[in-house]
């Protein structure tokens, strides 16, 4: 009896996991795999049926390293992500220390809540061009305001400027971001356990220090986290610089997504190129994902670590003498 | 020392609330200009973008805007029909392929989790360029089963069904239904997709919402204007057609919006839970 049911029940775990195992194979592996092949053959144009390998098969990546347009996007990513990461984490700091203050107890969180992740949810597409027409020039609602309130005296055209473009980007990022970032850390200070801070206001502690010493250690994972999906959900920003300002003014705004989109599928198509361009973007993304993978995985293991302690005494004292 | 303390706490309210006030106005402005200025009409605009009373020219709007490309009703259906069919068959096919993971011993389970988890953040941008020759190739451009059949293998909602599974899936459960002579099949549908409810319901309010608001792979594969989603119909909103009916623009897109603001204030608390389990990200 037990042996047929270890042998017979098995076969199901294969069976139940075929069509995510099939669907995955067809339309997520052979696709990256048919896109690095692609980045080594001349295949370009609409229409075209046919390519070949090219001589040095590293040509597309050579010149797509060399493009200035691709430099240029590789580092408006990184100033877009950079202007948005910062005030959006400290942000979600501050409003994670008021949110869980022990001491004074806020009301109306769930409701704040509710209001800051709202941005996050709407279509980005639209959110794009609500704020290409809130600060159009030279009549837009942002000029109005900033005349109504004296901050100007003449309508500013912020879309034409690359500092002020980059910077609207910046901040949609930043606005879309922050209450989800906000959610996520504040989910973290609840898991943290109550007796620490009990301890803690025993002997004293001032709220400010209870954040600093007992609050943000024990954020560091989810903290990592929150940068690691922050970056490259950075990497793949697609949307709003697209629909904002098709990545101008001057390439201001374009990100490696938005670059990618543009030699594959305007112009002269040069799938070759966007491939190889797909390819340098995986294998930064890949980077990336490696170390948050290494960190999800290791909390795992933390857990599973603290179960043996439990139950095998012999097992815990070899596993202390592992981590000395 | 106490009454220093009071006034430090009255202090720290009066901070606290005013800047969260601060917020909570900067995250419903814009949407508030947007509907005002929906129902402005064009010259209004013009005079002064900026104002918080709603004006008579609704009707107007929407006629400028209907007498053009843009078709609200066509990309809502579009849109629905393609985030309808994704959703069931992300929460769907997650389900099953968690219950594999977590229900059964097989010699593969951990590789295959692990492998999961490596590929979960892997975006649509990097195969595009190989998924839209492929789809090319066999005719599947402009076909809304290339953006649906993808989403049976959602390694996030996997993921996320997983860890619901092992917390609150009881085995005995299963065991039980065998001893009553159940197929394995059937008691994955009739017993555990019950159990699975409440992770499901989250995961389908976000399969949703992100497959709602995609743009990336619709904008590559649906070529035709009756094949438009509604972010695919927004951006005709930026096209020179729409240059100076600033009325019709707003209109636009406050239907675009619509439909998520609804959704979101009838489910935004399941939906502030969902993001705090740390199951998704958009």
């Amino acid at each position: 009896m037990k042996r047929k049911k270890g042998v017979s029940y098995a076969k199901y775990g294969y069976i139940f996991s075929i069509p995510f195992a099939v669907i995955f194979l067809i339309f997520s592996l052979y696709p990256i795999l048919y896109t690095a092949l692609l980045g080594f053959t001349d295949f370009k144009g609409l229409g075209t049926k046919s390519w070949h390998f090219l001589d040095n098969p590293f040509q597309n990546f050579i010149l797509i390293l060399n493009n200035d347009s691709f430099r240029q996007s590789l580092s408006n990513t990184f100033i877009i992500w950079t202007a948005n990461f910062i005030p959006q984490i400290l942000l979600a700091l501050v409003l994670t220390a008021w949110f869980t203050s022990r001491r004074n107890k806020l009301k109306g969180k769930g409701l704040f809540k509710v209001i800051f992740y709202l941005p996050n949810i709407i279509t980005a597409a639209s959110i794009a061009i609500l704020f290409y027409s809130l600060f159009g020039y030279p009549v837009g609602p942002v000029n109005s305001l900033l005349i109504k309130l004296g901050l100007i005296d003449t309508p500013v055209y912020f879309l034409i400027n690359k500092a002020t473009a980059r910077g609207i980007v910046a901040f949609i990022q930043f606005w879309m971001w922050y209450g989800y970032t906000m959610i996520i850390l504040v989910s973290g200070v609840l898991g943290i356990s109550p007796d620490i801070y009990e301890a803690a206001e025993i002997d004293g502690t001032t709220g400010l220090q209870a954040f600093w010493y007992i609050t943000l250690p024990n954020l560091k994972t989810i903290l990592l986290y929150v940068l690691i999906t922050s970056m490259i959900g950075g990497l793949n920003m697609y949307d709003i610089p697209k629909m904002f300002m098709q990545g101008g003014p001057d390439n201001a705004t374009l990100t490696t997504s938005v670059f990618i989109y543009n030699q594959a599928f305007s112009g002269s198509y040069l799938y070759n190129r966007a491939a190889a361009a797909s390819m340098i973007m995986f294998l930064i993304i890949a980077f990336f994902s490696a170390i948050l993978f290494y960190l999800l995985r290791d909390k795992d293991a933390i857990e599973r670590r603290k179960e043996n302690k439990r139950m095998r005494k012999a097992y815990k004292e070899r596993q202390e003498a592992e981590k000395l | 020392m106490k009454k220093n303390k009071k006034s430090q706490s009255v202090l720290f309210k009066v901070v606290a609330y005013s800047v969260c006030i601060l917020l909570v106005i900067l995250s419903i402005l814009p949407f508030w200009i947007m509907f005002v200025n929906a129902t402005r009409s064009t010259f209004q605009i013009q005079q002064d973008a900026l104002s918080f009373i709603p004006s008579k020219y609704l009707i107007s709007n929407i006629q400028i805007l209907l007498g053009k490309t843009f078709d609200p009703l066509r990309g809502l259906i579009n849109s629905t029909i393609i985030s309808a069919s994704s959703t069931l068959c992300t929460i769907y096919f997650s389900a099953l392929t968690a219950y594999a993971l977590v229900a059964y011993n097989w010699k593969l389970r951990s590789p295959f989790f692990t492998f999961i988890m490596a590929v979960m953040m892997i975006p649509a941008q990097v195969s595009s360029i190989g998924f839209y020759q492929f789809m090319y190739k066999i005719g599947m451009t402009n076909n809304f089963l290339a953006l649906i059949l993808p989403t049976i293998a959602t390694p996030a909602a996997v993921f996320f069904m997983r860890q619901f599974m092992l917390a609150s899936l009881p085995l005995e459960l299963v065991e039980a239904a065998r001893i009553d002579g159940a197929g394995e099949f059937y008691t994955f549908n009739k017993i555990v997709l019950p159990i699975m409810k409440p992770a499901m319901a989250t995961q389908a309010i976000f399969s949703f919402v992100s497959s709602w608001n995609s743009l990336f792979l619709p904008l590559i594969l649906l070529t035709k204007s009756e094949k438009y989603t509604m972010p695919i119909m927004v951006s005709l909103l930026r096209g020179d057609i729409y240059k100076t009916e600033y009325g019709a623009v707003y209109l636009g897109l406050a239907l675009t919006v619509l439909p998520i603001f609804i959704i979101y204030f009838l489910l935004s608390k399941y939906i502030v839970e969902g993001v705090a389990l740390g199951g998704v990200k958009g």
